[in-house]
């Protein structure tokens, strides 16, 4: 699947999107009106725009009443290329991305060959230019070949394209180069992503640890390998006055010290990703190999802290934290089972079991899906609904229930927990830079 | 050590880089004396240095390259100093690889010690000498602003000019990755900077360090070109300096990772030769001072 070229950005096409109920989180702007995009760009937007009616020349767009908000921005997502396509490519990412409202997805360094090298950012960049549908920008390594001894050239990567510094899946887990790669990123000012796990703790384990796992006679990962990884990071930003962030916090024990850092002014930030408020471990029983994941569904204290945090504004982001795995990484025993689940698709409706179920506004979750990524990862252009901004918009409506269908999703992997589960929340339409990649209108 | 010492010192120097320069480079203040050059760590230009400003001011000169020994460094650094005391030498120069061991040898022996660097601590004679390149080419130190660029963190002559630049009234500025720098080196009196163009904006002197190999592979700094592209000194960076700023490096170079080759061949603004030159003169006064017991001048420099 190519990604289909613009002619409408490049000739300033003239797009007006009329009936809508504007919804933009950084302003908290939350009316009907109507939206206009002129090329790629937001030329205008309001409750009175085209109250006299649309001048010609202009192509129409019916929102029918439905939601219309800046297209999400997935920060924490696993691509297969280069080195797993058979279990997820740009082409199939993508198309499961715009389905699920995300217009730019920030793909995670952990591929093989990891990306740890200027010419690995291009070639990632350059495959996504031509075979996504949706933005694709790349995250780059904090260590060389993800070993965890020596640091990336963050400088050269910065300069090839990288928005942040992660270590995908693994964790930096010692102190020495995790300082120093903390210490070297406030030349650059970019995010250190951590994967907060001590593996030494988590070593062989399949679950949470507790009493789930001691039934199912499965071996745990206590809290206490994320919570004292992110217990020890804190006290280095302190030192080096990095910019840091915990991909995926899972516990209220991790949310303590990540609230902890925040109060003392420090540069911490953290996301979680939908199954951590939507699932538990009780999700693993009858060993669900698609309910293992990394960090592991925790206690239903864990689910209720992480949805606490969202609301107080603990937790940053919400990410989708897809980890397509093919069906012969997860059809084996649980312990042999690979971590992971797909999320693309589902990242938004899931989410909104915020709004209905615990109150939340609808702008206030979609905040951590536009506006606060695109903060903490400097992409001033997007993620917001603002005359100027990128046209990267997202049709939605927030109280269609649907239920999953595994043969539906669009990802290659179909490895979602949420197999058969009611949704309510379902994207209808999704612009990248003023072009039409998903339309579910019809 | 305090301003007027350091004034004497290079006065006196200047005298011997006068003396270096004619047919005759020979005199005998030195005559009689015995100087012992106990090199812990290797080191080719700093002996030498010494070596030929012994030699030239008279004295019997023995160089003793000592191999790191296995054995628990601080006994084997006293016996070796007692067995060297028994011999009656006047000076000894010791260079050593942890900061420190020089001034616990001068404690244990009857001689003056000059300290030819110990570890990331002191390089007193290299300060001295750049000092005395910047005073022969500026006419005087006080009001020059001087950056040290490059590992800071693990360097003893980053320490010692950072010390003798700020007691003559020159203004110090850093500039390095966060990396290589040592936590609160802005309470040594230094302007810090982690961009190197801005540190460089209108500087007198561009003092370049030696980035040593092992630490460059991802420990400390990624990679040498990542380095180079960000600290390594070539002409772009270096218009930002004043237009007469000069190029100094306490040498030996790694060109291309710390400075760029046409920069540190520049023959109208690097003075990376004449240090060395000066190098030979600041260690004959040296060595003068402190055989002629002067008052003023410490035992240990």
């Amino acid at each position: 699947m190519k990604r289909p070229a613009n002619p409408g950005a490049e000739k300033g096409k003239l797009v007006a999107y009329l009936n809508a109920r504007l919804l933009d989180p950084a302003s908290g702007l939350d009316t009907m009106g109507a939206l206009l995009t002129t090329g790629d760009q937001i030329a205008d937007l309001g409750p009175k725009l085209f109250a006299g009616g649309v001048p010609s020349g202009i192509e129409v767009v019916d929102c029918g009443g439905h939601c219309l908000a800046p297209g999400l921005i997935d920060m924490h997502a696993f691509v297969g290329e280069p080195g797993a396509e058979h279990k997820e490519s740009f082409a199939s990412a993508s198309a499961a991305a715009a389905a699920g409202g995300i217009t730019t997805l920030i793909c995670l360094p952990n591929t093989e060959p990891a990306i740890d090298e200027p010419a690995i950012v291009e070639y990632v960049e350059r495959r996504a230019r031509e075979n996504s549908l949706v933005r694709v920008q790349p995250m780059a390594s904090i260590t060389k070949g993800l070993a965890g001894a020596e640091m990336s050239e963050m400088g050269l990567l910065i300069e090839a394209g990288a928005v942040a510094f992660s270590d995908g899946d693994r964790a930096v887990a010692s102190a020495r180069v995790m300082r120093r790669a903390l210490s070297y990123s406030t030349l650059f000012g970019k995010l250190v992503i951590q994967h907060a796990e001590d593996p030494s703790l988590s070593k062989d384990g399949a679950m949470n640890e507790g009493d789930v796992a001691t039934r199912l006679g499965l071996a745990g990962i206590p809290v206490a390998a994320e919570a004292l990884v992110v217990e020890r990071d804190v006290r280095l930003v302190a030192m080096t006055g990095a910019r840091y962030h915990v991909a995926l916090v899972s516990a209220g024990d991790t949310l303590d010290v990540v609230r902890g850092a925040k109060a003392k002014g420090l540069q911490v930030s953290c996301g979680t990703a939908p199954h951590y408020f939507a699932l538990n471990e009780n999700a693993v029983n009858d060993y669900r190999t698609f309910a293992k994941v990394s960090p592991p569904l925790r206690s239903e204290d864990d689910r209720q802290a992480v949805i606490a945090a969202i609301k107080d504004g603990t937790i940053d982001v919400i990410v989708s934290a897809h980890m397509p795995q093919d069906v012969e990484s997860k059809r084996l025993p649980f312990g042999q089972a690979a971590f992971g689940a797909a999320g693309l698709e589902t990242m938004l409706a899931v989410s909104l079991i915020l709004h209905h179920d615990h109150g939340l506004s609808l702008n206030d979750i979609l905040y951590k899906m536009t506006a606060a990524p695109a903060k903490l990862l400097g992409l001033a252009s997007r993620g917001a609904l603002r005359t100027g901004a990128k046209a990267d918009l997202m049709l939605f409506d927030p109280d269609k229930p649907w239920r999953v269908n595994v043969d539906k999703l669009r990802g290659k992997s179909k490895n979602t927990p949420y197999e058969g589960l009611p949704l309510t929340g379902k994207v209808l339409m999704t612009v990248v830079d003023g072009l039409k990649v998903f339309d579910a209108t019809h | 050590m305090y301003p007027p010492a350091i004034t004497y010192l290079l006065d006196l120097a200047d005298g011997y880089v006068e003396q270096n320069r004619a047919v005759d480079k020979k005199k005998s203040v030195l005559r009689g004396r015995t100087q012992v050059n106990l090199f812990f760590e290797a080191s080719t230009r700093t002996s030498t240095s010494f070596e030929l400003a012994g030699k030239r001011l008279g004295a019997d000169v023995i160089n003793m390259a000592v191999a790191r020994s296995s054995v628990s460094k601080g006994e084997t650094l006293i016996d070796t100093a007692m067995t060297l005391n028994a011999m009656h030498p006047d000076v000894l120069v010791v260079r050593h690889q942890d900061s420190g061991a020089v001034q616990l040898l001068s404690q244990k022996v009857g001689c003056a010690v000059i300290n030819a660097g110990d570890g990331a601590h002191e390089h007193p004679t290299q300060a001295l000498l750049d000092a005395l390149t910047i005073r022969r080419r500026k006419g005087r130190l006080d009001g020059q602003v001087v950056a040290i660029c490059g590992d800071i963190l693990h360097s003893r002559v980053a320490r010692s000019n950072i010390h003798l630049l700020n007691t003559m009234g020159a203004q110090v500025r850093v500039i390095g990755p966060p990396t290589l720098m040592p936590r609160a080196i802005d309470e040594l009196g230094v302007e810090v900077h982690h961009d190197m163009r801005k540190g460089l904006r209108g500087v007198d002197i561009v003092m370049m360090l030696r980035l040593q190999m092992e630490r460059m592979q991802g420990a400390y700094v990624p990679s040498l070109r990542e380095y180079f592209q960000l600290y390594g000194l070539d002409q772009e960076k270096l218009t930002l300096a004043k237009p007469d700023a000069l190029i100094m490096h306490p040498g030996p170079m790694n060109r291309g990772v710390e400075i760029d080759s046409l920069v540190a061949d520049d023959i109208n603004r690097s003075v990376i030769r004449e240090q060395v030159e000066m190098g030979v003169a600041v260690r004959m006064a040296c060595l003068e001072a402190l055989t002629r017991h002067l008052p003023n001048i410490g035992a240990a420099s």
